[in-house]
């Protein structure tokens, strides 16, 4: 694991520390696990892994309360799900397609949902979810609940009307909504400042008088802390747009090999790797040691493990399930 | 009885929701300060406020995506759209978001929402606000669609609309605003799915939504002079379709016409006259025949758009062709 140290100035106590590498630990887990499952085709279509990028999912939930805050983001959902307490083994079930998946089988990887963990998908349109996220902050702010929500979205989606149309909205009604930006540099294929008519995405808040914020994607703490700030100014009704620079090591999608970038560029986003820069940090304070972590590693493969066979025991939906969950009442499906 | 316009009989609609729901609200272009493009939403805003009758910019598929958002979490929106000609910008939110987000959840998530504007043919207005885009809607299974033609299925509909549990697209039209008709003092709801008879006959069945059910009704009169008793269907509902009305209607009738202002490919008439096809086959005495609009978009001529549209010829000229009169 990488060695380069964080640049953290809060102090942040030792149980946070813990639950932050222990997250990002589990979804680097689940998503190997993923990848593996897809190789042996137990798990088909889409499948967008969250590698590399734990920092900012891990990060920013851990800022928020999910009793009354919520959490909205696009296909690439894993990492999100995971940080919200979603359990591993309905998501595997879900990726498996199987009735015990969180969505019984009908949504798949990029379609994870659990109302009570206030997590709201999971959606496949690129930058649909961002109008949605501010129509949640909107219900907040009605309601006047004090809760805010996280909309995550890649630097392609940024330049979706969806986004832009958002910002404007969220502006003009005041609404508590972060927008955070997961750059992770390569839309698909293409690289973003090909894409892109500025540098810094942060800088596009600006357009709509929404202040707008850096953080280091691969750094969980500078996450933490950048979001826990957004929150803060979005709870007293002003947006803001988080850029969180981050990078997946995996393609687009499974189906992806990911040889429009080089070797190098990989290797070095390595080097600063989220997971190991946490575990550096915490050897240095003593709060864990290789036999810890070796432990914790351990502890979290059971789970997966777990997730794994559960979903391979459960049962495939029956037939008859196509007719469920449309609508409120089933008779308004055309059936001659 | 009060007779009152289309448009006032939706404004008691959506006053009486609001005032009984402090989760329904309204949103849309000019819904506030102007009183509504089409004066539906008018006095709402004096009345509730700018919290809950709410001006937005002209972003269709952000304001549309907006109220998705909204209703998933805890709100009943009514999201009124100038026209659904711009309704097209926010399609996506609609079918991708509205009507598949309970689907995708598993059952978890339920999107209680409406979405309404006026639809169809308009006159002087040339292709790109002319034209009805009710296939659109009806083709997606997640969504419920209505489309009443009178004052008092309008009221009605549009309380069950907002009280209903699932995302519904109401199709109005422009020049149904000033239609009156009569509406009951007392509160009522009509069911999302049911068809209304306007008419008994035994001779034919012609079935139509929407505007066209004016056209329809004065053909049936003069149809009557002929010795010709035609029972008129008003489907109210796209989706769900009352099949069981239309069905019984056929059986007796043993002939149909359907008639709609949409275009003839993949159209709610086309569909109409399948499942009458497959159904009633063996108690037809003629081939179902459709009257829709030309396959042509709208021109602006006035003599032209006319001959586009379904009239009272075309629609006699059907009736003829069942009735085999020709």
């Amino acid at each position: 694991m990488g060695v380069k140290k964080t640049n953290s100035a809060k102090v942040l106590n030792d149980s946070l520390y813990m639950s932050l590498l222990e997250k990002m630990l589990l979804i680097r887990i689940f998503e190997e696990r993923a990848a593996q499952m897809y190789g042996l085709r137990k798990i088909g279509g889409f499948c967008h892994l969250y590698i590399g990028e734990e920092a900012v999912a891990t990060g920013s939930i851990a800022a928020i309360d999910l009793k009354k805050d919520y959490v909205v983001t696009a296909y690439r959902d894993h990492g999100h799900a995971l940080a919200c307490g979603m359990d591993p083994k309905v998501l595997m079930a879900e990726l498996f397609g199987k009735i015990t998946g969180c969505s019984h089988g009908k949504g798949g990887s990029m379609h994870f949902f659990d109302t009570e963990k206030h997590f709201l998908g999971g959606n496949g349109i690129v930058g649909a979810q961002i109008p949605v996220a501010t129509g949640v902050a909107f219900s907040q702010h009605y309601k006047e609940t004090g809760g805010v929500t996280l909309v995550y979205f890649g630097d392609g989606a940024i330049h979706q009307g969806a986004f832009h149309e958002s910002l404007n909205m969220a502006k003009i009604w005041n609404l508590p909504i972060v927008y955070i930006c997961e750059n992770n540099q390569w839309g698909m294929g293409t690289f973003w400042k090909k894409v892109s008519a500025v540098e810094d995405f942060y800088k596009m808040g600006a357009a709509y008088d929404i202040p707008g914020m850096q953080a280091d994607g691969m750094d969980v703490l500078d996450v933490y802390e950048k979001t826990a700030k957004a929150v803060d100014i979005a709870k007293n009704g002003q947006p803001v747009l988080l850029e969180a620079r981050t990078y997946r090591y995996k393609g687009h999608s499974m189906s992806d090999p990911a040889k429009y970038r080089t070797r190098e560029e990989l290797e070095a986003y390595k080097k600063q790797d989220p997971i190991g820069r946490l575990k550096t940090l915490m050897e240095e304070k003593n709060l864990i040691d290789d036999k810890a972590f070796d432990a914790l590693h351990k502890k979290l493969k059971k789970i997966v493990d777990a997730a794994v066979e559960f979903a391979e025991k459960s049962e495939e939906p029956a037939i008859h399930t196509i007719y469920e969950d449309i609508y409120a009442d089933k008779e308004a499906i055309w059936q001659l | 009885m009060a007779v009152i316009s289309y448009r006032e009989a939706l404004n008691q609609a959506i006053d009486e929701e609001m005032a009984r729901d402090e989760n329904v609200f309204i949103l849309g272009e000019e819904v506030g300060e102007y009183n509504g493009a089409y004066k539906v939403s008018r006095g709402l805003l004096a009345k509730y406020g700018e919290k809950r009758v709410i001006d937005t910019p002209i972003a269709e598929l952000g304001f549309t995506g907006i109220g998705i958002g909204a209703a998933i979490a805890g709100l009943r929106p009514i999201v009124e759209w100038m026209t659904h000609n711009f309704a097209i910008l926010a399609m996506d939110q609609v079918i991708n978001n509205a009507a598949k987000m309970r689907h995708m959840s598993g059952g978890q998530i339920k999107v209680p929402i409406v979405f309404r504007g006026p639809n169809g043919p308009a006159e002087y207005l040339s292709s790109q606000h002319s034209q009805s885009l009710a296939a659109f809607w009806m083709h997606v299974p997640g969504l419920k669609v209505v489309a009443p033609a009178t004052p008092y299925d309008a009221k009605g509909l549009l309380k069950s609309a907002i009280r209903d549990d699932d995302p519904v697209v109401m199709l109005e039209a422009e020049l149904m605003y000033s239609w009156e008709g009569e509406v009951p003092e007392e509160e009522y709801l009509i069911p999302i799915g049911k068809a209304d008879i306007k008419r008994q006959g035994k001779d034919v069945t012609l079935i139509t939504y929407s505007k066209p059910l004016r056209t329809v009704l004065s053909v049936a009169d003069k149809l009557a002079e002929r010795g010709i008793d035609a029972e008129v269907i008003d489907l109210r509902s796209l989706r769900p379709l009352d099949t069981d009305t239309i069905f019984a209607s056929v059986r007796k009738t043993h002939r149909a016409v359907v008639v709609d202002e949409a275009w003839p490919m993949g159209s709610p008439a086309s569909f109409v006259a399948y499942a009458i096809s497959r159904e009633c086959f063996d108690e037809l005495d003629a081939q179902v025949e459709i009257v829709t609009s030309e396959d042509v978009p709208m021109p602006y001529n006035h003599r032209l758009e006319l001959a586009v549209q379904p009239s009272e010829e075309k629609i006699s000229d059907a009736v003829a062709k069942v009735l085999y009169m020709e």
